[in-house]
């Protein structure tokens, strides 16, 4: 696979649609996942973000980084405001008043806007069937406003909401698995990805919005601020996350699961946590009790996989 | 005069829209609103309106749709009550930085708590500052009839801004009045396709929304305010229009017998004509009263509420909502800092009443109106308000 990796960079779409120069920290993984979720989709799209980084790092009035229609309206309303632009679309394409062209409509959010604040906006526009796609871009914690904890963040992380303090270790919730969720809402294509693998989070971008009707896509988006990473660690540990099955890269189309990148046996999650600032407090005995939950949902995905109906 | 039919309001109000051949509405439950998206999702799931009718799941989407809508390009309407906007509240301010000119019929409810479905102005009041054009309007037929206006206005590239239109809830969406509709050839006459200034377009793309720091926030604000102010010209053309395609010609603001009058009451909404009855009264005894109703709300129309009141020397403002521990009424306070500083200033009074759909008679303005003859005897402030008809 590696060497045609090589072949397949030169299919891609050459142009920026999120283009270079916005303000995000340095190693940002999620600017790199924004940036080839834009390449994956081209130029006929328009968007609709949710209030976050990658909101204010790519639209500083009078500047955009934006080379596709976009349009920010509020924090936890992304999925209905672009619920709004795909009607009109219909509705104007229908009247004759514009050319239907298989536009694609993406919404956007972090894990905040995406599994806390505007979870009921999505989880409506998904109920609705309305034909979009919506990419979760999960850093694990509300970075923008400084590091603090979302339903997102995963157990034991260290934020400055569920600080490691002296009675409590961290973040003593599970991270929410919000692409259970879209599966639970019977979204037609569901799927992870992570912008460590980035021809699997390009292809499933690109079948996400083939999918007729709602898509979503959860990537796991490496913010070394927040993670308290070197910056140039970022993709290093996002792989890390795959290859321990913290966040395994699956898809679920039309309710089949399928495993995208194969990880024939899990390195322990210890080689993941312990790179990471916000886990440096975990006592031996924690990192068991994130082990065995991990082993534990990744035996339940792949059982799965191995489901049919 | 062509025919009338006797009709729900509410029911009006939905055809009205439908007429106006809107493209997507976006809209969740709440009494007293119902009747009028109940209506709408009718005329679509028969085939009587080619629109897209979005059921959302919250108030808060219904506006966030809309933005959407709109700013894609496609004639936008919703409709809410009471605690619904209070629960968009946040994107109604947004819509209006966006220039979206989304149309809003808000059946004024009043904000809990105690909850209650019932009639007046809390709901509204509490939007005051959210940037939007802003109407009441009296009766049925003036609901129909600004429907139409309220997309002309919002569309009109020199205005494109969104537009609230408040009908009183109950009193209004829900009895039936004679109304007279407008032919299919007035409304297009009258109202044009919907040619959005900008819109979202993967050939064209823009960025909307783009966030402000401090370097340029401020011009952005006051574009904004001269956006609003720089309206109403717009907004006086579309009623002379509207006048001529109807007969009915409305203004900013309207009197009734305030010619020479030395007190006038000022209202908004339906009970300009309950205080209308009362001022007929009193003439009738010989007294000096008139009545001045606000037909726009934003932008304030300052000119034209001066030239309204002419010389009378009080103001007696009917309020329907409660600004706690502050000016009392807002209305009156906004009354009272438009003549601020005018030569023979009037003394206003304020009267806060018809909360929550409490029934006020004619005698009962009448009473008002004895009292504010008592009050101005002393020196009257805007503290001064009086909250009518508690029950001791």
């Amino acid at each position: 696979m590696e060497a045609l990796n090589v072949y397949a960079a030169r299919l891609l779409e050459k142009n920026e649609y999120f283009t270079p120069g916005h303000r995000a920290c340095q190693g940002c993984a999620e600017a790199l996942a924004v940036r080839l979720v834009a390449k994956a989709l081209g130029r006929n799209v328009m968007v609709a973000s949710a209030t976050g980084c990658m909101e204010i790092i790519s639209s500083p009035l009078p500047f955009t980084n934006w080379q596709v229609p976009w349009i920010h309206v509020a924090f936890e309303n992304a999925a209905a405001v672009i619920s709004g632009v795909e009607a009109a679309y219909k509705a104007l394409a229908r009247k004759g008043r514009i050319k239907d062209r298989g536009t694609v409509f993406l919404g956007m959010g972090g894990d905040g806007a995406t599994t806390d604040i505007g979870f009921q906006a999505l989880s409506g526009a998904f109920e609705r069937g309305h034909d979009f796609l919506y990419v979760c871009y999960d850093n694990e914690a509300y970075m923008n406003t400084g590091i603090q904890r979302s339903s997102s963040t995963p157990f034991g992380a260290s934020t400055t909401t569920s600080p490691a303090g002296k009675k409590v270790a961290g973040q003593v919730t599970w991270k929410k698995n919000m692409a259970e969720i879209a599966v639970a809402h019977n979204v037609p294509y569901v799927a992870t990805a992570c912008s460590s693998y980035p021809f699997d989070l390009m292809e499933k971008v690109q079948k996400a919005a083939q999918t007729p009707g709602p898509a979503y896509v959860h990537i796991l988006s490496v913010c070394p601020t927040g993670w308290r990473l070197p910056p140039n660690k970022a993709i290093w540990i996002g792989r890390l996350a795959v290859e321990t099955g913290v966040f395994p890269l699956y898809e679920v189309a039309d309710g089949r699961y399928r495993i995208t990148v194969h990880v024939p046996e899990l390195r322990p999650v210890e080689e993941y946590l312990k790179p990471q600032g916000r886990f440096r407090h975990l006592t031996p005995d924690l990192t068991a009790q994130i082990q065995e939950r991990v082993t534990k949902e990744y035996r339940k995905l792949v059982a799965k996989t191995q489901f049919t109906y | 005069m062509r025919k009338r039919t006797g009709i729900e309001v509410s029911i009006a109000a939905a055809e009205a829209v439908g007429s106006a051949n809107v493209d997507v509405i976006a809209a969740y439950p709440i009494t007293p609103q119902t009747h009028i998206v109940e209506h709408l999702s009718e005329l679509v799931n028969n085939g009587e309106l080619d629109a897209q009718f979005i059921p959302v799941e919250s108030e808060h989407s219904a506006m966030s749709v809309c933005c959407g809508s709109s700013a894609a390009g496609a004639r936008t309407f919703t409709c809410t009550s009471s605690q619904g906007l209070a629960l968009m509240n946040e994107i109604v301010f947004i819509a209006a930085t966006l220039r979206l000119p989304i149309v809003m019929i808000l059946a004024n409810r009043s904000l809990s708590g105690p909850l209650s479905i019932w009639n007046d102005h809390t709901d509204v009041m509490s939007i005051r500052d959210c940037g939007w054009i802003q109407v009441f309007a009296e009766t049925g037929q003036e609901v129909y009839d600004h429907v139409m206006f309220a997309f002309k206005v919002a569309e009109n590239p020199k205005v494109s801004l969104p537009v609230i239109l408040n009908m009183d809830g109950f009193i209004l969406t829900h009895v039936i009045e004679p109304i007279e509709f407008w032919e299919p050839e007035q409304v297009s006459g009258y109202l044009p396709t919907f040619k959005p200034v900008n819109a979202l377009d993967p050939d064209r793309p823009t960025t909307v929304g783009a966030f402000g720091l401090p370097g340029i926030f401020t011009e952005a604000k006051k574009a904004q305010d001269m956006a609003l102010i720089e309206s109403k010209p717009e907004i006086i053309k579309a009623w002379e229009e509207l006048g001529q395609v109807t007969g009915r010609h409305y203004r900013p603001v309207e009197t009734h017998l305030a010619e020479g009058a030395e007190t006038v009451f000022l209202t908004m909404g339906s009970i300009g004509q309950t205080v209308a009855m009362a001022v007929e009264t009193l003439r009738e005894r010989g007294e000096a009263v008139g009545l001045v109703k606000l037909r726009l709300w934003r932008p304030f129309p300052f000119e034209e509420l001066r030239r309204a009141v002419g010389g009378a020397k009080r103001i007696i403002v009917i309020d329907r909502a409660i600004s706690y521990g502050g000016t009392g009424g807002p209305v009156a306070s906004e009354i009272r800092a438009a003549f601020y500083g005018e030569e023979n200033m009037p003394v206003v009074t304020n009267f806060l009443c018809g909360l929550a759909g409490r029934d006020v008679t004619p005698d009962d303005y009448i009473a008002m109106y004895q009292q504010t003859r008592r009050m101005v005897a002393g020196r009257v402030r805007q503290e001064d308000y009086v909250i009518y008809g508690v029950r001791e």
